[in-house]
């Protein structure tokens, strides 16, 4: 995928470097249990995470899902509302932001989450147009 | 009113009044007037935006507006109805069975017009009275909610309202045939505020139509949660306290008997929500919020008829027994038999206006409302309730399998299946919640 020719000729040259593998950046997925949301935020941030993007999501693992009931009508809630939590950093940063996520997210119960580690191609601030690791 | 008007001809005979003192004109009452035009307010204010909100907030989200809809169509064609024809055949005439077409769009309610029995104007009591057949008649939407095609809702509504409640209302409170009178030694029915006439006949009809319209594509397979109880919370406590104005008004006067009615509705109300949520705690594991606002409307509902009849304490008790037997009849017996009542009208509506119209020949209280229930030693009344009860339910029920086969021919009453799965605020509507 291609990004907006338009970024092409802004200060640090062309977004194609980014393709040739001379980036190395992870963005790091954690699926996590909403009322722990503070907890991650709070922690990523005391680890020096300047940002982060987050969105509720719905979904189920080993936990299954719930029953609700309704004046005796059973139905079963298959997705449970959860948060994700997307980070993005460089590599030599990726263990130790895992580690603090999965600290803060975690209450050893059923349904705590997963996080996903995978890579990035690119990454352009689009204020400045900084790329990759100085866009972080 | 039948207790104002025996009221009346007790003071005109201690009086000894003479023919022309006799027929001096009542004159209206300032202090009744201005508490029934508030109580109008808030009976209107239970159809809109009160029962929109309920049932609303207990549909899917493809279906809210479609729901809302069906009130805002009662509220708008009945009161058109009521105007034209409904009011005068209801409450004009002593016919048995249905009044007279006399007061025609109104035809006669002058300035001075004052309503039977009351210190209030006529066209009070006319626009009190509408209040109560919108409503009655937005309460059956709940059992066809998530599948009736609007047009044939339309059709229904109009229909319904003169078919069903303008009879039934005038046998009940419009001088027909189990209307008591006290002047003329007539027994009837005892119903102060609706319990046959409103919510028996609701919940009848609604459960007729679900067994006419069928299922919902789904039931008891799909997942039909709420989409937003939270509106239903705000309808229940809307409808609440436009409770006090539909019970406390139908005294159609501001006095203790309304002040009573008021005061035992509440109790019913709040004892019926702890009785259901207790239940379900104790059955379920978890007390619900829907179980508590249902068991505040099923008290509400059961309240109705013996409001102004009883004691508040006697609220509390009917409030006890109308929380456990809704909550049985929603979550027992509607399961065993089959049918889908949507938001339960019959569970709710109908098995409470029954059961209070019942509970009201046990408890009624001479003292408050003239007539002496089975605790009083007057067993005799229970016979009346019971014969009032099933004239109603027979009439609602049988009036209302014919209109729908009749609208049938006219228009299909259910949307097709794939409007359904897609959802009645688009298909009928155009509109949807984003």
């Amino acid at each position: 995928m291609a990004l907006p020719g338009c970024v092409d000729g802004l200060t640090r040259g062309s977004i194609g470097a980014a393709y040739r593998g001379t980036n190395s950046m992870k963005l790091i997925i954690a699926i996590i249990k909403p009322f722990k949301l503070d907890d991650v935020r709070d922690a990523l941030t005391a680890n020096g995470i300047q940002g982060m993007t987050v969105a509720e999501v719905k979904g189920y693992g080993r936990q299954k899902g719930h029953k609700e009931i309704y004046r005796g009508a059973e139905y079963a809630v298959n997705f449970l509302p959860k948060i994700r939590v997307d980070v993005a950093v460089d590599d030599n940063r990726v263990d130790k932001v895992v580690e603090v996520i999965a600290n803060a997210a975690k209450t050893g119960q059923i349904g705590d989450g997963k996080i996903f580690v995978t890579g990035i191609e690119g990454a352009v601030r689009i204020r400045t147009g900084e790329t990759d690791s100085d866009a972080l | 009113m039948t207790t104002t008007r025996a009221l009346l001809s007790i003071a005109l005979l201690v009086l000894g009044a003479t023919p022309a003192l006799a027929e001096a004109a009542p004159t209206i009452d300032t202090g009744d007037t201005a508490w029934m035009i508030a109580a109008t307010g808030l009976v209107l204010m239970m159809t809109i935006p009160g029962l929109a909100l309920f049932y609303c907030g207990m549909v899917r989200k493809k279906n809210v507006l479609a729901t809302m809809a069906q009130s805002l169509l009662c509220t708008m064609l009945c009161s058109v109805l009521w105007v034209v024809c409904g009011y005068s055949l209801a409450f004009n005439g002593d016919g048995a069975l249905i009044g007279n077409l006399d007061k025609v769009m109104l035809r006669g309610i002058g300035m001075d017009a004052i309503a039977p029995a009351t210190k209030i104007p006529e066209i009070l009591f006319m626009a009190y009275q509408m209040t109560f057949a919108i409503i009655t008649v937005a309460l059956v939407a709940g059992s066809v909610a998530d599948r009736m095609r609007f047009s044939a809702f339309v059709w229904f509504a109009a229909l319904w309202m003169l078919v069903v409640y303008v009879p039934i209302a005038h046998w009940v409170w419009g001088g027909g045939w189990v209307t008591p009178d006290a002047a003329s030694m007539k027994p009837g029915i005892l119903d102060f505020a609706g319990g046959t006439v409103v919510h028996l006949n609701a919940g009848i009809a609604g459960l007729v139509a679900a067994y006419v319209i069928g299922q919902r594509h789904g039931y008891g397979s799909e997942n039909f949660s709420p989409y937003d109880l939270s509106l239903a919370v705000i309808g229940t406590g809307l409808l609440w306290v436009g409770w006090f104005g539909f019970n406390g008004g139908s005294a159609l006067a501001a006095n203790s008997r309304a002040a009573f009615a008021l005061v035992a509705t509440h109790l019913a109300a709040s004892m019926g929500a702890l009785t259901w949520m207790v239940l379900e705690w104790w059955t379920r594991g978890k007390p619900s919020v829907l179980g508590m606002i249902s068991g505040a409307v099923a008290g509400l509902g059961t309240i109705t008829p013996a409001s102004g009849f009883v004691l508040p304490w006697h609220g509390l008790v009917i409030g006890l027994l109308a929380g456990a037997i809704c909550f049985w009849a929603c979550t027992k017996l509607k399961q065993k038999v089959g049918y889908d009542d949507s938001l339960d009208v019959f569970g709710v509506h109908g098995i409470g206006g029954a059961t209070g119209t019942f509970l009201c020949g046990v408890f009624a209280v001479a003292a408050i409302g003239e007539t002496a229930g089975l605790l009083e030693g007057n067993p005799g009344q229970l016979l009346y309730q019971f014969y009032g009860i099933v004239a109603v339910a027979a009439w609602s029920g049988i009036a209302t399998v014919i209109l729908l086969k009749l609208i049938e021919l006219m228009v299909p009453l259910r949307v097709s299946k794939q409007s359904e799965i897609e959802g009645l605020d688009v298909t009928q509507h155009g509109e949807a919640l984003q």
